[in-house]
């Protein structure tokens, strides 16, 4: 016992004194890889971590890295729960030769608990399609980007996908829609936005929660039934999903008229549904597949190499992965971006990082040279506009794969943007926060 | 050896009933208290000062509080979370709403306000014990965290339902830094700490004690069963309430109502469980033991793969740190049912006699 307890310490003490300890060199970036890959949500997690160290590892080995300048990173496991998140923020955050480059949380809770840290540390936290709307507005948010869309401007592409399908706006008036959401801060951000827009539009909006983890909806259900709304919103996370697609098939409710946000649109949310899937939308900001450029790259300089996250290949090219993918170009491409100010070939600091992706323009041209141009949409961002691109696609799976069946829908940011800016006054007013001039 | 009360004589009652009645200890415990204030503060960095004492300090509250209810009184409780909820939620508020309070006044009025909410859902209390007891307390887990969800009012009207902490300024003192909110946690626990070993001490903690040992005999003597029960509840929730204002306020910063689900609840329940039940230094060690392994063995892990070169995938070390963590659980519990607290008992009991234990 006692010999037990001293080897418990001594490794104990051990470990403490490796954590205390950066492994310095030069020209090497470090990028933490903060993510989940146990627990309930371990697919998302290990999905989209997956594919932006797959890219980087193409970066690293097919061009040795950033103008020379090599990419780095370590895992470290937040189980999804902000207490570890905000735990492996701080541990990550002083690691490599200029501390963290930047933060990608995957978790909206957690996003919300590293802003004031992160603002102070001046390391960049990329919440990309999830995390705090209003901090799309970079005067108040300056190192807090909620990249490509935020879940509002997504919310107003999909009402306009639902118009669409109802043959134009006009014809939303006395539409019943139901939003079923996941009841956590990441479930209800849309609802203000969905109210605005009902009293736009005329349709008539219900919001149904779904309580955590949302391996139960029965009575939701039953509560959709009675209501027979002309569109549900799901609006899951996780096991959620399957449940809710299962849930309306034994309901009876048309799988066709179920309209899901982009985390519930994965592989991994329909396979377990089965053929109740079938006919099911989901929403997206990047594209599965590997038949894109950029794609093929990561076959050959990673898998080929055996050098690849996934051990299961099947995984390769899933709307997860994919998202990593996506992920992993603007992290590099933003390097590149705040590089080029400040010394090509040197490793950036977040603060020179933030100024990177502030001033980072993914043109259609760019993205030809990156191979992703059918992957995901231009991004512009400035000082202002800390969101940069705001469409959305739309897809339906067919029992086996997802097909996109719309072209890129823009957003409505005369709905939108100024709400952000509202909340975000509101939020600055709160914190005592002086808004920069941009 | 050094450990030892041989050539210490008490001639005052005062004397022979302080709390810590060997002189060993007394400079044990004041040297501790040293080091927590003054040396930790300016020698640890950022990363342990906020990503691991502070929340520990928090969680050891939390447990302190569950012990005097479930350790010293005997009544069982699942609404541990609640509780903290409401002192992390109406702490806000009162910031919020009357900001001339301060943030001590308002940090110690919600923890009357979870006390309030103690009282009532320990009512039940009265007429059903144990297991049962601990179903009624699960009400009080659901019906809060639904209360803070639903009525706008607790959060501001946030649409997110998550609450930001304000900046806490005590004396015209801002406590901004990692240390300074550290050694804020700090003092309040130490300092509920203190009061919760003398109340155990005290008439009103033999009287739970009686309770929970056996409640028949206790009213028999003549203890009067509602007060002492719903006391209990009180005081525990209390405890629970400022931990819950101190884990929005020196911890995360940042709180939604989902940080305190019924796995919170659980969780504390497990630390004083592991620690010991019915014992002060218990509640801390338990914290220690819930909180701070996972994050030993992910940095262990993480160093063990570095150091050897090992590559394993990420996805299963994380599983095998959870193995791990749940097997040293059953291994502590097999080797000592009583707790941590009761491993330390014994480690001074035998160092009473070292080096000569015959």
């Amino acid at each position: 016992m006692n010999r037990i307890a001293i080897a418990l310490t001594a490794l104990a003490v051990g470990a403490a004194g490796f954590s205390g300890a950066a492994v310095a060199q030069a020209k090497e970036q470090f990028i933490p890889a903060n993510g989940y890959w146990v627990g309930p949500y371990a697919p998302g997690g290990s999905g989209f971590f997956a594919g932006m160290i797959d890219y980087m590892t193409v970066i690293n080995e097919r061009d040795g890295g950033v103008n020379g300048v090599k990419l780095t990173w370590e895992k470290c496991e937040t189980e999804y729960n902000n207490a570890r998140g905000v735990e492996c923020y701080e541990r990550s955050k002083n690691k490599g030769p200029t501390g963290a480059t930047v933060i990608h949380p995957l978790s909206t809770g957690i996003t919300y608990s590293i802003i004031e840290k992160a603002t102070a540390d001046k390391i960049p936290v990329i919440s990309m399609g999830y995390g705090r709307t209003d901090a799309a507005d970079g005067r108040v948010f300056p190192y807090i980007f909620p990249l490509i869309t935020t879940y509002w401007s997504q919310n107003t592409a999909k009402i306009k996908f639902i118009g669409q399908k109802e043959g134009g706006m006009d014809k939303l008036k006395g539409k019943k829609i139901v939003n079923l959401y996941h009841d956590s801060a990441y479930g209800k951000e849309t609802i203000p936005v969905l109210d605005v827009q009902a009293k736009k539009y005329g349709f008539q909006i219900t919001h149904i929660a779904v309580p955590h983890p949302g391996n139960e909806q029965q009575s939701q259900w039953l509560q959709i039934r009675q209501q027979r709304p002309d569109w549900v919103i799901l609006r899951g996370w996780g096991v959620m999903n399957p449940t809710a697609i299962k849930t309306a098939a034994r309901t009876g409710f048309p799988r066709e008229k179920i309209l899901g946000v982009w985390w519930s649109g994965a592989e991994e949310d329909v396979i377990p549904a089965g053929d109740a899937a079938k006919g099911y939308y989901a929403a997206a900001f990047n594209l599965p597949g590997t038949n894109h450029p950029v794609m093929k790259e990561v076959l050959k300089h990673v898998y080929g190499k055996g050098k690849g996250e996934f051990d299961d290949k099947s995984r390769i090219g899933s709307i997860y992965h994919t998202r990593g993918v996506v992920a992993g170009i603007i992290t590099v491409e933003a390097i590149r971006t705040a590089q080029a100010k400040f010394g090509k070939g040197n490793a950036i600091t977040g603060e020179q990082m933030r100024w990177g992706i502030e001033n980072l323009n993914l043109d259609a041209k760019r993205l030809k040279e990156l191979g992703a141009s059918d992957l995901m949409q231009p991004l512009k961002v400035s000082c202002k506009d800390h969101e940069g691109g705001g469409a959305v696609k739309f897809m339906q799976w067919d029992g086996r794969k997802w097909n996109v069946v719309s072209g890129w829908i823009e957003s409505d940011q005369s709905i939108v943007r100024p709400m952000i800016e509202e909340s975000a006054a509101q939020y600055a007013k709160e914190k005592g926060i002086k808004p920069r001039d941009c | 050896m050094l450990y030892r009360e041989a050539g210490q004589f008490k001639s005052t009652y005062g004397e022979d009933q302080q709390i810590f009645p060997i002189r060993q200890e007394r400079i044990a415990v004041a040297l501790l208290l040293v080091v927590a204030f003054v040396v930790v503060p300016m020698v640890a960095n950022q990363y342990w000062l906020s990503a691991i004492l502070t929340p520990f300090l928090i969680f050891a509250l939390a447990a302190l509080g569950l012990n005097i209810l479930t350790g010293y009184a005997g009544q069982l409780s699942l609404g541990t979370a609640a509780f903290m909820a409401v002192g992390a939620f109406m702490a806000y508020n009162f910031v919020l709403r009357m900001p001339w309070l301060g943030a001590i006044a308002s940090f110690i009025l919600a923890g009357i306000c979870a006390a309030a909410v103690g009282i009532v859902f320990g009512l039940p209390s009265l007429r059903i014990k144990g297991f049962y007891l601990a179903v009624a307390t699960l009400a009080c887990q659901f019906f809060v965290l639904w209360a803070i969800q639903r009525i706008g009012w607790f959060t501001n009207d946030s649409a997110t339902g998550v609450i930001t902490a304000q900046a806490i300024e005590i004396l015209g003192y801002a406590f901004d830094s990692p240390e300074r909110k550290y050694v804020l946690t700090l003092a309040i626990v130490a300092v509920l700490a203190l009061l919760a070993k003398n109340l155990m001490r005290s008439g009103t903690g033999r009287a739970f004690m009686a309770v929970r040992d056996m409640d028949v005999a206790a009213s028999v003597i003549g203890i009067p069963m509602m007060q002492t029960k719903l006391l209990a509840f009180a005081i525990s929730s209390f405890y629970c309430g400022v931990a819950g204002a101190l884990y929005a306020y020196t911890y995360l910063g940042t709180v939604e109502p989902e940080a305190f689900t019924l796995d919170l609840s659980f969780r504390i329940l497990f630390m004083i469980i592991i620690g010991g039940v019915g014992s002060i230094l218990g509640s801390f060690l338990g914290a220690a033991f819930i909180t701070l392994l996972p994050i030993f063995l992910s940095v262990l892990f993480g160093a063990a793969s570095h150091t050897f070169g090992l590559d394993i995938s990420h996805a299963i070390v994380s599983n095998i740190e959870l193995m791990i963590f749940g097997g040293l659980i059953i291994f502590f519990l097999i080797v000592e049912p009583h707790g941590l607290a009761r491993l330390w008992q014994i480690a001074k009991e035998k160092l009473r006699l070292w080096p000569f234990p015959h």
